[in-house]
């Protein structure tokens, strides 16, 4: 029998759909991603309001407290945040969805009402989606501040512990909705499944390494989406299901985006920690020839177009403010100025964009890896800023090579190379970079933004 | 049945999903994936039936009370942080 508060919330959850499907819609474009965030916004606000009729919502007092406290940690944290500092705090949102979800399962559990089976599994995968959310993403986190360490953390026999934890999680599974009387009578249960769930996801991220962080940041991120569509089934609620699955998608995609653009498998990046470190018994022939940024300026103050490679290093250095300084600079020298992004430089998707679009680089200047690899013979100098792996020719010459295959912005080809690099340690992935080694390359070692600032110094004088 | 059903919906919501995100440019990836996070944070909408309904019992209303404040946290971080980082991306002048 549903009543006619029932029909009004369920009709205004249709148009809610409609209104995140048409908000992510707009986010599909830079000029309206604004708005469709905003749209995304008012389809929730929609949702939450039109919940609170809901004839069994009675008590008002904790759902009012909840939702203040919330709303102004949330606040605070979306109003402090330095942009820098974006890659952690996407972390800590998916983790708090993910603990969002938990606290769901736990609570419908809790109520005991109407447990079906059907419930009862779905009420257990939100438990261990959420679960396992969390704690990767609090991990993620920890890695990402280095907290501890970014590198990729093993042991022997870590495998074999997985395998352990897989088959208990699966045991305490077939309690929950074999047994549900003994599983639902002694809490123990509960709080054994949420432990491995919490367990499995400190596994699950502690083998990846700093450089894979973009697919591990997605693949998060699709998990929250998928725990927030478990409890949607736990508790038969449509919106849950419709938004929960969208990010579940829009995940999926980020994290199918990023593994291409490292030419590996899901599996390859989930796993390849446990594997042995791929030795290179390759020689690169050719020497190192160092360049100071007093003649750096010389070559630039020439230069017609210039192309920008950047990479995590600019984020550490904070040099993108200083990039744009030299960029105003080339432009009035009449030099084209143009940025390539591969899509996974940086520790998340998009990385450089949100750090060039903070220091006020306009997003027509920036360039996906496929339209500049295109035209890259053209520009007369290629600045590579803190950039390793997504610029080693390696990838595309030097078959047994553990990048070889992977697409890369072929920065050796433009007709001056610049390196911009603390000093001459490999990338993430551990292997030496040919690009150093070429002809037409030149290593300006040292600080990005000092090495920057005083190009620009040169340019003002 | 029910179950039937709301696979239904869930099907057809992943395809719309898949759908709408591939077209969405590299530029936007950081801002998509935190808007997508605050859309995630649709759980509190579950966690609200949960938190007021005195028929399920206090320990129910307390874990459903806190699953408000977590969701409320990733509702309202994650459309302010995405709209924070949108307008950065400007046009050239």
């Amino acid at each position: 029998m549903t009543s006619n508060i029932d029909l009004v919330i369920n009709f205004t959850y249709v148009i809610s759909a409609a209104l995140f499907i048409f908000g992510l819609k707009l986010l599909g474009h830079p000029s309206s991603a604004r708005k469709g965030n905003l749209v995304s916004a008012v389809a929730m606000l929609l949702a939450i309001v039109v919940t609170l009729l809901d004839n069994n919502i009675v008590n008002f007092q904790w759902i009012a407290i909840a939702m203040l406290a919330g709303g102004v940690v949330g606040f605070f944290a979306a109003r402090l945040v330095a942009m820098t500092d974006m890659p952690e705090m996407v972390s800590l949102l998916n983790g708090v969805g993910g603990l969002a979800s938990v606290f769901v399962a736990w609570a419908t559990i809790q109520s005991g009402a109407g447990l079906t089976a059907f419930i009862l599994i779905v009420t257990f995968l939100a438990l261990l989606i959420g679960g396992v959310t969390f704690s990767g993403s609090i991990v993620a986190w920890a890695k990402l501040s280095e907290r501890i360490t970014g590198r990729a953390v093993t042991f022997s026999g870590q495998a074999i512990v997985n395998v352990i934890i897989v088959l208990a999680i699966v045991a305490t599974g077939y309690a929950f909705v074999a047994q549900p009387d003994f599983a639902l009578s002694s809490a123990e249960v509960l709080y054994v499944a949420l432990a491995l769930s919490l367990l499995f996801g400190i596994m699950l991220v502690l083998p990846i390494g700093g450089a894979d962080m973009p697919v591990v940041i997605s693949l998060l991120n699709s998990y929250s989406g998928l725990a927030a569509c478990a409890a949607g089934f736990a508790l038969q609620n449509n919106i849950l299901i419709v938004a929960g699955s969208l990010v579940g998608a829009s995940g999926i995609i980020l994290t199918n985006i990023m593994c291409k653009a490292m030419n590996r498998s899901l599996s390859n990046v989930l796993f390849s920690g446990f594997m042995a470190v791929h030795k290179s018994d390759m020689v690169i022939e050719g020497e190192v020839k160092p360049l100071s940024a007093d003649d750096a300026f010389y070559v630039l103050e020439a230069a017609q177009s210039v192309v920008v490679i950047p990479g995590y290093g600019m984020a550490v250095a904070q040099a993108q403010h200083v990039m744009k300084e030299l960029q105003i600079q080339l432009e009035e020298n009449d030099c084209e100025v143009a940025y390539a992004i591969h899509p996974v430089a940086g520790r998340m998707p998009g990385h450089m964009n949100v750090l060039l679009a903070e220091a006020d680089v306009s997003y027509e200047h920036l360039f996906e890896m496929d339209d500049i690899n295109k035209r890259i013979e053209n520009f007369d100098v290629a600045m590579v800023i803190g950039a390793n792996d997504v610029v080693n020719p390696a990838a595309r010459e030097m078959k047994g090579s553990p990048i070889y295959g992977m697409p890369v912005i072929n920065a050796d080809l433009a007709k001056n190379v610049f390196v911009l690099k603390r000093g001459m340690a490999s990338g993430f992935a551990g292997i030496d970079n040919p690009l150093f080694f070429k002809p037409n390359t030149r290593m300006i070692f040292g600080d990005a933004k000092e090495t920057l600032s005083s190009i620009v110094r040169q340019f003002n004088d | 049945m029910e179950a039937i059903y709301l696979l239904f919906i869930l099907l057809l919501s992943i395809f719309v999903g898949f759908e709408l995100i591939q077209k969405v440019p590299a530029t936007l990836h950081t801002p998509l994936m935190s808007g997508a996070n605050a859309i995630s944070g649709i759980t509190v909408v579950g966690a609200l039936a949960l938190a007021g309904d005195e028929t399920l019992g206090e320990y129910a209303m307390y874990l459903g009370a806190f699953a408000v404040f977590l969701a409320t946290i990733n509702v309202v971080g994650g459309y302010l942080v995405t709209d924070r980082m949108l307008a950065m991306f400007k046009k050239k002048q």
